[in-house]
């Protein structure tokens, strides 16, 4: 079945740990990735970042550009006061997301992001601070998210209504985004390379034409890594636009 | 009808939502050419909003594209 394209998401347990009733605690190949994009996230910026030189080297010119990158991101959207309260957590799951998501790409290596729960959990995060600090700073005025001003009132309770139904939805675009970006990205690059042996073992002019699946493999590949970046970034970005709603909560 | 079969006629009607991610993100790159060359020096500070456009609206696409995908391998 190695050539089930399905195949490369599924789960291996690794170790088994002690178990706890009720809760699954097996270390599987999702959760060796999970803490190895961890590791090469905190690794690397922290061996970047260990000369602190005021002329920095190459890796410090990485991490200090990839720092200033969501820097500006946070400041652009939510100000300083964002900046102050939720930088540190923007930049984590960035950061996660990204190592994970790089991580993927190495051949036969597990791509965490690409199990559902994964970009739903971090989505319920930000979800449930939205509403914790909306609530705690705002009091009751945070109800103002689903009120937009200058609204005539017999549309008003119908506009309410879909920005409810927008703000619990959220959490499921936030995470399905993410997950069906890498899942499918995957699923594609071993649907298209499987054509390549199809190909080959038919002989003839078709096995001739299994260059071309072959180089669109090599295409998509490149494309994964746009991708890989990409959905990092607006994962982050839309944290961004949604930690805002619960610092200023009026339209 | 045949399981088999309804799967894969399912995975084809899922695979149409691409259609309608293409013509947005078509609609998305086509704007921003026009806006750009209109006003080339403008243009470079709009590139984020750009691609975090373009992620936006392929996701849609990349969500039918998985929902293809799993008819026809995942299940």
């Amino acid at each position: 079945m190695s050539n089930d394209p399905i195949h490369q998401f599924h789960i291996n347990p690794i170790v088994e740990l002690p178990q706890i009733p009720g809760i699954d605690t097996t270390f599987t190949n999702a959760s060796l990735f999970m803490v190895a994009g961890v590791g090469v996230a905190a690794a690397f910026m922290s061996w970047a970042m260990r000369p602190a030189a005021m002329v920095p080297g190459r890796a410090q010119v990485v991490a200090e550009t990839a720092y200033g990158f969501i820097h500006g991101m946070v400041s652009d959207t939510m100000g300083a006061e964002g900046v102050k309260k939720f930088f540190p957590l923007v930049f984590t799951l960035f950061l996660f997301i990204f190592a994970a998501n790089m991580l993927g790409m190495f051949p036969y290596w597990f791509a965490t992001t690409s199990q559902l729960i994964v970009p739903a959990a971090m989505a319920i995060i930000v979800f449930l601070t939205v509403i914790g600090v909306g609530f705690a700073k705002n009091g009751l005025k945070f109800l103002k998210l689903f009120v937009p001003s200058g609204v005539p009132w017999y549309i008003l309770w119908f506009v309410v209504i879909i920005e409810i139904i927008s703000f619990f939805s959220r959490p499921l675009s936030h995470s399905l985004r993410l997950w069906a970006n890498i899942f499918a990205g995957h699923l594609l690059l071993k649907v298209i390379a499987g054509f390549v042996p199809t190909m080959a073992a038919a002989g003839g002019l078709i096995a001739l034409g299994s260059v071309i699946p072959l180089a669109m493999t090599v295409a998509i590949y490149g494309l994964e890594f746009l991708v890989a970046f990409l959905q990092a970034y607006v994962f982050a970005m839309l944290t961004c636009i949604y930690l805002n709603d619960a610092l200023h909560p009026g339209h | 009808m045949d399981a088999e079969a309804a799967k894969l006629i399912g995975a084809g009607i899922a695979a149409i939502g691409m259609g309608g991610a293409g013509i947005g993100v078509g609609i998305i790159f086509g704007n921003f050419l026009q806006g750009a060359l209109r006003n080339p020096s403008e243009a470079p500070k709009q590139f984020g909003n750009l691609i975090f456009g373009f992620a936006v609206t392929e996701a849609l696409g990349i969500f039918s594209l998985a929902i293809a995908l799993i008819l026809l391998y995942g299940m």
